[in-house]
């Protein structure tokens, strides 16, 4: 077993700007980290030069408070399970099995029962005479375990493992990892562009964009308490709603814009958010999850209309996207992705099966309690 | 549907025109090889050059009788074994480090060693035999194997294979703890295989019927190969039309056996590597 540490860790190519900037980062001994950030935002970077595969531009990376920037990939002791599996295409199961065992020069008798015991942990003893091209999807990524596992490494790196399954496949697959990870106790560093795995997958996740740590936590934490606009946008399905909007007082209570109404923000919210006392009329962003929006058919005082643009019936849930009066956040803070920067409609997500018609009226109510704040810049006011 | 017939019709003419075309002279060598002399020359015009009749072994006989065959068989196979084998072992090599492997100056020497395609070997013939004289190596084997053995064709069509597989099964297999080489032999060549037939089968069809080099820098029959002792036939009287296609016969086969034993692989090869146009 073993920790891992990033400190000042950069690594650019060329003269061009940093793939990833001055990254500071620590998966506990034993401990599971899940690297998530849109597509190029540098986490696979970061899992390659953990391995060795990349070199680290400046800045250290310590395994087990050993520094090891320049140590080959086969004295760190780590096993990796690649995005494509990897398997060599030649040997049967039971061959890459063996690969790293013999790489070791472990003794014949030791080869056969480590094997023996990982195909039978992975379910894999029927398939153990055949070649990786007559495998599916899901017995291949068995088999690029069962290669990781078998060599007791200290320390696990998946790089987008669940990317080439289907959807229920991958549901399957995760919670099978989530087990032997915690059955087996190994540093795990585990990379993925889907939030949702990194939610269900992560004691730890770190959310990386455009190569800069944005936030690391429990997933609830995460979730709960973004750290900027560009996490409260990624995290979630779907991601955080962003209100561009203000703030004013009047003798008694704080007021929020929303649209053309003003509502005053509850005690609590004021409270979860003291940071708000000191901001005067000020400018900023306020983030709605999409479930804190509920939509009636019916107007009252306390509500805003909008109008249904798209529904995506999923059966136990329905989202709705709708134009409204708010000024949804377009021009997006530096950071932000840009994939999570274009929204300009409201989302809202509502339990169970609702039968909206495009164009439709309706009047959206917002739960105040459990609103997050931004300032202009996208940084989170507390 | 009358119209896909008639187009079918069309194509398949087509075919067997292009294939008679590349068959008829293989098929006049094989049944004038088992023909006497002056019918060779006689139905050599004509199409009765395609049809067995009066079939002997006489010919076959009397290459063995004329010439030391054998000898020259051995030394063709010998030399062009020794070629395909040491060339796949040493342009695979090199290919690999230009094409995986990070060093000071690699790109530089690629272009050097891609620029050097494009020589004809009649241009570097003369200072070659220079250097094979200077060194005693001429009438030997060696002087007819070593200077073929780094081949540029060879190392652009490994090198084109190799950067097309996946990086990850190499990245893979140095996590798990393999050195270089033993990736290169583990992983890299088992998966190599359409290439190594490629490039085998070409560089046996290019030494195989090698005759400059060899007329340059050998002298007696001991270290000659097939194609200076075929020649031989022409010059050295009488001129016996029918022993020159028995040992024509005999000197084809091998091509077309190794042709036939790695054809699958070679379509493959050809398919996947940059020869593909």
């Amino acid at each position: 077993m073993a920790s891992i540490e990033f400190s000042k860790v950069s690594k650019r190519y060329g003269d061009a700007i940093d793939v990833i900037h001055e990254l500071n980062l620590r998966v506990e001994d034993g401990g599971l980290m899940v690297l998530v950030g849109p597509s190029g935002c540098g986490k696979s970077t970061l899992l390659r030069m953990t391995a060795g595969l990349e070199e680290v531009t400046s800045g250290e990376i310590m395994i087990d408070d050993s520094l090891v920037n320049h140590i080959p990939p086969q004295q760190r002791n780590l096993a990796m399970v690649f995005q494509n599996y990897a398997l060599y295409p030649h040997m049967t199961v039971r061959g890459n099995l063996e690969f790293p065992l013999r790489m070791q020069k472990a003794a014949a008798s030791e080869i056969e029962a480590r094997v023996q015991r990982i195909a039978e942990m992975l379910d894999l003893t029927p398939l153990l005479q055949r070649k990786p091209m007559a495998l599916s999807g899901g017995q291949r990524q068995r088999v690029a375990m069962g290669r990781a596992i078998i060599r007791e490494a200290d320390i696990f790196l998946m790089d987008e493992p669940l990317s080439n399954l289907d959807a229920r496949l991958r549901v399957e697959i995760r919670s099978e990892i989530a087990r032997l990870q915690h059955e087996l106790a190994i540093t795990t560093l585990y990379v993925t562009h889907d939030q949702a795995e990194a939610m269900t997958l992560g004691q730890r996740v770190a959310v990386i964009d455009k190569g800069r740590l944005q936030q690391v936590g429990s997933p609830q934490e995460i979730y709960e308490n973004p750290a900027n606009a560009f996490v409260a946008r990624f995290i979630g399905s779907p991601g955080m709603n962003l209100i561009e909007t203000s703030l004013h007082r009047d003798s008694t209570e704080t007021l929020l814009q929303l649209g053309p109404t003003r509502r005053p923000l509850p005690p609590r919210a004021l409270a979860n958010h003291p940071g708000l006392a000191s901001r005067g009329d000020q400018k900023l962003l306020v983030g709605i999850r999409p479930h804190a929006i509920h939509l009636s058919a019916t107007d009252d005082k306390q509500k805003l209309a909008a109008r249904v643009c798209s529904v995506e019936a999923m059966g136990h849930e329905t989202i709705v996207h709708l134009d409204t009066q708010l000024v949804m956040h377009g021009n997006h803070p530096p950071g932000l992705d840009k994939a999570g920067s274009n929204q300009t409609q409201l989302l809202a997500q509502l339990t169970g099966h609702h039968n909206f018609r495009t164009g439709e009226q309706l009047y959206i109510q917002i739960e105040l309690d459990d609103l997050s704040f931004f300032d202009p810049d996208g940084e989170a006011i507390h | 549907m009358k119209h896909r017939t008639g187009s079918m019709l069309l194509s398949y003419l087509l075919l067997i025109i292009i294939t008679t075309l590349f068959i008829a002279p293989l098929m006049m060598m094989l049944l004038g090889s088992f023909k006497a002399d002056h019918r060779v020359l006689l139905e050599s015009g004509s199409v009765a050059a395609l049809l067995p009749h009066d079939l002997s072994l006489q010919n076959y006989s009397d290459v063995f009788r004329r010439s030391d065959f054998m000898r020259f068989f051995f030394n063709s196979l010998f030399i062009t074994s020794c070629i395909v084998i040491c060339g796949l072992l040493v342009n695979s090599l090199a290919a690999y480090a230009f094409a995986r492997l990070q060093w000071r100056g690699r790109d530089l020497l690629f272009n050097l060693v891609l620029a050097l395609m494009i020589l004809p070997f009649e241009a570097i013939a003369v200072p070659l035999f220079y250097g094979a004289s200077m060194f005693g190596l001429r009438d030997t084997y060696s002087v007819q194997i070593l200077p073929f053995i780094a081949n540029a064709f060879s190392i652009y069509l490994f090198y084109s294979f190799f950067i097309g597989m996946p990086k990850e099964l190499e990245e893979a297999a140095r996590i798990d703890g393999a050195s270089t080489l033993r990736i290169f032999f583990s992983i890299i060549t088992p998966n190599a295989k359409p290439v190594f037939a490629t490039v085998a089968i070409l560089t046996f069809l290019t030494w195989w019927g090698s005759y400059l080099w060899p007329t340059m820098v050998t002298i007696g029959p001991a270290v000659r190969p097939l194609p200076l002792a075929i020649a031989s036939f022409y010059t050295l009287p009488p001129l016996q039309w029918g022993d020159i296609l028995a040992f024509g016969v005999m000197m084809v086969s091998p091509v077309l056996l190794v042709f036939v034993i790695f054809q699958r692989w070679f379509v493959a090869g050809v398919a996947s590597s940059a020869i593909k146009g």
